[in-house]
């Protein structure tokens, strides 16, 4: 049975009407277009999908639009303009986090909500800030050097 | 502005596209009136197919099997082998063949379709393991025999004679698993109509391999199929052949419908339904005379090829002719057999074949060195193979080759001395070594027979130059290579120079994206290019220039003895990892890795960073936790929570160093490095835990489960 579901994605007041079982991530990419949120995994592994729901980081696969109903939802496409998303990103090109990529977006994510709570974390800190994200391609050494590379640049952005 | 060194790092060109989830891969894009597909599978893994009852499909929906060929057509793909067909017609050979696929509009429609569609079987025994298809378990499918390909090589005495000889003899049997590739975008693919010819979409590597696979289904000309490659969310082999098996059904049923077609698998699907690494098992037995010195090695390999061959021989090539690893070993004997089984076909990964033989001759140098009271270093260093030192197939090492200047370097930054010798067996902690190396590009002359490479550059009136050539980004940073090449040569700003995803009707072909050849192949045709184009780079405005593989002078080959130079030249790499192991759980926690790599000279030094951090971290995987069984015909992982990847968490951050080492024929003096780097660590970490428990390790992976079972039951 469709239901409308009146949320906030990145920054707008938005509405959709739909099945309420559907998955956020579906509803992000198809009804949205906002394809910047990937799908790895479809199980809560890999992290791919993440975004910040209220504030907090969730897997979009894991998520049925239904639980979705007045929250704050921000993804890779409303982060990505912000000054924080942009330190990030920049931090992540001259560090060379990104290989193949499509684990890279998620792991944009988790590293903002990382820095949110612990803007200067260790190296420890960091590898368990984003040991809910996959990556087969890094070895995840230069992603983790290149968040903490954004935390040196972005000194009291978080 | 003075010319920075080719090797200082730059800003990858896709980074901040990738990073910010502007740039689109296959399941990001749509076409007009596009269609889904979900493929219909065989869900034995031995059969006759006797019926195929599909249910009533609403309008707009399709079922699409062998029968939509037209009779021009063959219902096969031509992967090197031309044995595996597109559609299953009547027997089936593993689980997940493809039968059909369903295609229309609505994905969930699709799936209830595919639960009510109804196959029934004649079901016949599977053969599923190495020995069960050895011995011809439920009757031989292949050649009376099911030995798909075989080889054998040698060099010095003979065999026989040699053991004669020996004093003693120590012999052992190592295995490793299957591994799944795990490329964070699953396998896609996409196929439209375009004019009169036929677009594919792909993930993939190897745009103008899929060409030629899947043309003969139709029986039209090449130029009547459009390979685009989409930007790929990872491959390490995944998406060199089996690109083909998605492609080869899309373009019959797009053939058939008229409409644009998608296939993109879900996660399960691409762990379940998908090659993986192959099998294998590898007995070596040395013999040795009284002083304890090796007089040869009697090898046999043993590589489990699945329901059809594809490209199994040249792995089992490039296994067999990496089974004495670094090592000069007087007199060899290498027997290697591709066996088939009801398993769903190995092909390409990371290593193509020689990461198994190599963890086996590396297990084999560490017991053996236990065997004769020896450190295993020191043993190791005895037979280290030099500059003019003949290989496995009789033919010879270039280059200098600088393993000891590696070994000092990990060696020293590990301080493996002190702790080789403080880390009693047994102790719970434990530092293990391992060589490796890694042949350059297509084996023997293959790039210059099979391949002959082409690399185009255009110059437009904007001063802007285009790279034109069909090798492609992956994520291991080839683009960003080949930018860095040219604009080096032609002295230009990088971001003058252009590349692509390749587009088979507007590139040259300059070669499949595997055998760490792109770099050391493709970008010695692209510095050659450029030097051309530099010539008439200021007098002409819009031109383009165009070159051809060389092969070397020297570097005799004959394929079909398999004897002389199989590769041109080799990577070579050291790997040191220490461990501890808890004495309650038996889970290891890697302290340590150090890891040094002879890749001639580097192109990016931040991009070989990611190269050997990522294939070091795989390696490792794949020695530790990177378990895949297969029961009866069906793999028991099939998710991202059962097959489990290294995190973040699972190891540490690790020191890489390189050495200097230019190399003749590549451009700025790089060669072939992307599969060096994974194949070595494995072995590296399995020393480290035999020291750690004092048990011997012959087999991969080895999770926490094995290691208590070896803790108790011993060897």
């Amino acid at each position: 049975m469709e239901t409308k579901i009146d949320f906030t994605l990145n920054g707008q007041q938005v509405s959709v009407t739909t099945d309420p079982l559907r998955r956020l991530l579906d509803v992000i990419r198809e009804d949205f277009g906002l394809t910047g949120t990937k799908e790895g995994c479809g199980e809560g592994e890999c992290g791919a999908c993440s975004v910040l729901k209220d504030g907090k980081i969730i897997t979009t696969c894991m998520v049925p639009i239904g639980a979705v109903g007045g929250s704050d939802i921000v993804t890779i496409d409303g982060l990505k303009e912000t000054e924080q998303g942009k330190t990030i990103i920049e931090a992540f090109a001259d560090g060379g986090a990104v290989q193949c990529g499509f684990c890279i977006p998620g792991m944009v994510m988790a590293a903002e909500d990382l820095l949110r709570s612990n803007p200067h974390p260790s190296e420890d800190e960091i590898r368990k800030g984003i040991s809910g994200n996959i990556c087969r391609c890094t070895g995840y050494d230069l992603i983790v050097e290149s968040i903490a590379l954004a935390s040196e640049r972005g000194d009291g952005l978080w | 502005m003075a010319k920075m060194p080719i090797e200082t790092a730059v800003r990858r060109s896709d980074a901040i596209a990738k990073a910010s989830g502007t740039q689109k891969y296959l399941s990001d894009m749509t076409f007009e009136g596009m269609l889904y597909s979900r493929m219909v599978r065989s869900s034995i893994p031995r059969g006759i197919i006797k019926n195929i009852e599909v249910p009533s499909l609403p309008e707009g929906y399709y079922f699409i099997s062998h029968k939509d060929i037209p009779p021009e057509g063959k219902n096969e793909l031509w992967m090197i082998a031309k044995d595996w067909k597109c559609f299953a017609e009547n027997e089936v050979r593993y689980v997940g063949e493809t039968i059909g696929l369903l295609v229309g509009p609505d994905r969930n429609v699709l799936a209830n379709l595919l639960d009510d569609l109804i196959i029934t079987y004649e079901e016949h025994e599977p053969a599923i393991s190495i020995e069960e298809g050895l011995a011809c378990k439920g009757g031989a499918f292949v050649n009376d025999t099911n030995i798909f390909c075989e080889l054998e090589i040698k060099t010095g005495d003979e065999m026989d004679e040699v053991f004669n000889r020996a004093d003693r003899v120590f012999e052992e049997t190592y295995r490793t698993g299957f591994q799944e590739h795990v490329h964070l975008e699953t396998n896609s693919v996409a196929c439209v109509q375009e004019d009169d010819a036929f677009v594919i979409y792909a993930s993939a590597q190897c745009p103008f391999y899929i060409r030629k696979s899947i043309a003969g289904l139709l029986n039209i000309p090449y130029d009547k199929i459009i390979v685009r490659q989409t930007t790929t969310g990872g491959a390490f082999g995944g998406k060199e052949h089996f690109p083909d098996v998605l492609a080869g059904p899309l373009l019959v049923a797009v053939n058939t419908i008229g409409k644009p077609i998608q296939m993109v698998f879900d996660r399960s699907e691409d762990m379940e339904f998908s090659v993986k690494r192959h099998p294998s098992r590898t007995i070596i037995k040395t013999a040795l005379d009284d002083k304890g010195a090796i007089l040869g090695m009697d090898i046999d390999v043993v590589y489990n090829v699945g329901g059809y061959l594809s490209c199994s021989f040249v792995v089992l090539q490039r296994g067999v002719f990496h089974a004495t690893g670094c090592y000069g070993i007087p007199s060899t004997r290498i027997h290697g057999r591709g066996v088939a089984t009801n398993t769903f076909p190995s092909d390409a990964f990371r290593g193509f074949g020689a990461p198994q033989t190599l963890f086996a001759i590396e297990r084999h140098m560490d017991h053996l060195a236990n065997f004769l009271g020896r450190d295993p270093l020191e043993l190791r260093n005895e037979y280290l193979l030099k500059k003019g030192s003949l290989t496995n197939t009789n033919g010879h090492v270039y280059e200098e080759v600088k393993l000891p200047e590696m070994i000092k370097q990990i060696t020293d930054a590990s301080d493996y001395w002190r702790k080789a010798k403080e880390y009693g067996r047994g102790t719970g902690k434990g530092i293990g070594i391992a060589l490796y190396n890694h042949g350059g590009a297509f084996t023997g002359n293959g790039e210059q027979m099979i391949i002959k490479g082409h690399a185009r550059l255009h110059k437009h009136s904007d001063g802007t130059v285009d790279i034109l050539v069909g090798s492609t980004e992956m994520g291991q940073g080839f683009q960003t290579a080949l930018r860095k090449i040219a604009a080096q040569v032609l002295d230009l700003d990088l971001h003058m120079i252009n590349y692509d995803n390749p587009d088979t009707s507007k590139v040259p072909d300059s070669g499949p994206t595997a055998a760490s050849r792109s770099t050391m192949i493709v970008g010695k045709l692209v510095e050659r290019a450029a030097l051309l184009m530099k010539k008439r780079y200021d007098s002409e405005e819009d031109f383009h220039v165009e070159v051809e593989y060389e092969h070397p002078e020297g570097f005799p080959w004959d394929q079909n003895t398999f004897q002389g130079d199989a590769y041109l030249g080799y990577g070579w790499g050291a790997a040191v990892v220490e461990v501890e192991v808890d004495a309650l759980t038996s889970e290891v926690e890697t302290k340590g890795i150090w890891v040094s790599h002879d890749v001639g000279h580097p192109i990016d030094e931040l991009l070989i960073r990611g190269q050997v951090n990522g294939g070091v971290i795989q390696s490792l995987g794949y020695a530790s936790m990177e378990k895949m069984e297969n029961k009866k015909g069906y793999f028991k992982q099939n998710s991202m929570s059962d097959y489990i990847i290294p995190t973040s968490m699972d190891f540490p951050k690790m020191e890489s160093f390189l050495v200097d080492n230019p190399y003749e024929f590549g451009p700025f003096g790089a060669k072939g490095m992307g599969e060096l780097v994974f194949n070595g660590a494995d072995a590296a970490f399995c020393e480290a835990v035999s020291r750690a428990i004092d048990r011997r390790i012959c087999e991969i992976p080895i999770p926490p489960e094995t290691i208590v079972e070896l803790e108790i039951h011993g060897n």
